[in-house]
């Protein structure tokens, strides 16, 4: 699926979060977005899937324009994933049960095929022995593994990710991070908020430096982080080397 | 830092506290003389050394009384049904963003809860009963609910406002209509994080259906007066009912105790 954001602005009161944001996700693409905090990029990613509303501009996923208030964004996000900084599993559902929810109330896939996938999907982000566990006994990696599991059950076209691994203890970052790369090598669209060198260089197509509302540089991870063209760019990258 | 925060953030516990001082006892409290087992044991012993030792005319109270505990749970637990049903209600009309209902939801809230309940039960009895005639038990239960429907929704306000923005927004996200992310994400959690403070509605409004003795349902408290204006013996009569409504609600914050416990132990 291909992501085309145009001219986007969202303004919060007087605040322009994000400002004039153009930007193109080819079916296949990972492109990850980087930036200092309070820079616009988690607000432009929830506008992908309209959990923000655009002040002005287009987003299009396919031919479907995500921007138009009369079109139903419902259709559009069951073919988009999420995965949140907090994880935001539901707390009062067991592991296998947060993965099975969403298919079996919006898509009305029956128990019994929505669990053989919930358990397959389990399998495959390692946590199979985990699914009658509820959230809060889990891990903060594991969460996040499930909350991957979650989005993926929907069997979506593009995934967005917004710091997933920002609120993770160090040693827990390998393990999401492996998750997205196994994704990203399937060949998934991937819009990904996150400043990890790492898997920018063994997965994104294309990093796209973000400043105050404004998309500064966009390369490819070689380009931008060994020989940055503007010097917004090079400035924010000597503070998180 | 910024990162503990969210970690801390992301597996916090939801608590709520609406309350106006109820008979809870601590989850810590488990000591053998505890200011509840000393009250509750005490009542028990009481009711049950009175009658033994001074038959005449204790037992011919406790004998009068069951009539009327039938009667003031029958109110109770009618009420409290309504009433959570108004505070869902009420609830989810205060956290509307549709002006109209807000507004409405609100003005129920404010004006109910500005109201003496004692006053509201004549209100629906007395002056609408000019109107239309309300039989006594359907006036004092639609008192009682309306009554407690306005606080019951604050409650649901606070319960549904407690739960995480993050929950609607994952729910959104994975392609569920508002509808659908309430009743299958928000309400569950939110029912239980209202579990304790529902528990305290209950027994307040046990307490307070003690009111509608006075338009002449035969509650607890109405039976024992009936029993005293005859027998004369108020000092008698009314130590024991006032034991009965103690025993009651002792138990039943017992139990309220224990369903918080629960819930803390579910998460």
């Amino acid at each position: 699926m291909r992501i085309r954001i145009r001219n986007a602005t969202k303004a919060f009161d007087t605040l322009e979060a994000v400002k004039n944001a153009d930007l193109d996700v080819a079916p296949g693409e990972v492109v990850l977005i980087i930036g200092p905090s309070g820079s616009g990029k988690s607000t432009l990613l929830r506008c992908v899937n309209r959990l923000e509303t655009l002040t002005e501009g287009d987003i299009w996923i396919d031919e479907d324009l995500v921007t138009d208030q009369r079109g139903d964004i419902r259709k559009i996000r069951e073919e988009v994933g999420m995965v949140f900084q907090n994880f935001n599993l539901f707390p009062h559902l067991t592991a296998l049960e947060n993965i099975m929810l969403a298919p079996r109330t919006v898509k009305g896939v029956t128990k019994t095929a929505s669990r053989e996938n919930a358990l397959r999907l389990l399998a495959r982000v390692g946590l199979q022995d985990k699914a009658t566990t509820y959230p809060a006994k889990l891990s903060g990696g594991q969460q996040q593994r499930v909350a991957i599991a979650r989005a993926l059950a929907m069997n979506p076209k593009v995934m967005l990710f917004d710091e997933p691994t920002s609120a993770l203890d160090p040693e827990m970052i390998k393990e999401v991070l492996d998750v997205m790369l196994d994704l990203a090598r399937e060949g998934m669209t991937m819009l990904v908020v996150s400043h990890e060198m790492g898997f920018a260089r063994a997965a994104a197509d294309k990093v796209v430096f973000m400043d105050q509302g404004e998309i500064i540089e966009v390369g490819t991870p070689s380009e931008v982080f060994d020989n940055p063209k503007e010097n917004r760019t090079r400035r924010f990258l000597e503070h998180i080397l | 830092m910024a990162e503990v925060n969210n970690r801390d953030e992301a597996n916090r516990r939801i608590t709520v506290n609406v309350s106006d001082g109820a008979l809870i006892p601590d989850r810590g409290e488990t000591s053998l003389f505890s200011a509840w087992r000393i009250s509750f044991f005490g009542a028990i012993a009481l009711l049950i050394i009175l009658p033994t030792v001074r038959p005449r005319p204790y037992l011919d109270i406790m004998r009068f009384l069951p009539d009327g505990i039938l009667a003031t749970f029958q109110v109770t637990i009618i009420s409290i049904v309504i009433a959570l049903a108004i505070g869902l209600i009420t609830g989810l009309g205060r956290i509307s963003r549709i002006t109209v209902i807000n507004r409405i939801a609100t003005i129920y809230v404010e004006v109910i809860r500005g109201i003496p309940l004692l006053v509201q039960l004549f209100y629906i009895y007395f002056a609408l009963g000019q109107l239309v005639r309300v039989p006594r038990l359907a006036s004092a239960i639609i008192a009682m609910s309306v009554c407690y429907g306005a606080y019951m929704g604050e409650i649901f306000r606070a319960g549904l406002q407690a739960i995480p923005k993050g929950q609607m927004e994952a729910a959104l996200a994975l392609g569920m209509s508002r509808g659908q992310a309430l009743r299958k994400v928000i309400l569950p959690q939110t029912f239980r994080v209202i579990l304790p403070p529902v528990g305290n509605e209950f027994i307040a409004l046990l307490k307070d259906s003690s009111l509608v003795s006075i338009i002449a349902v035969s509650d607890l408290l109405r039976r024992g007066r009936e029993f005293a204006s005859v027998s004369f013996q108020y000092f008698e009569t009314y130590t024991v009912v006032a034991l009965v409504y103690l025993v009651i609600t002792l138990f039943l914050s017992k139990i309220v105790s224990l369903i918080e416990d629960w819930a803390e132990r579910r998460g």
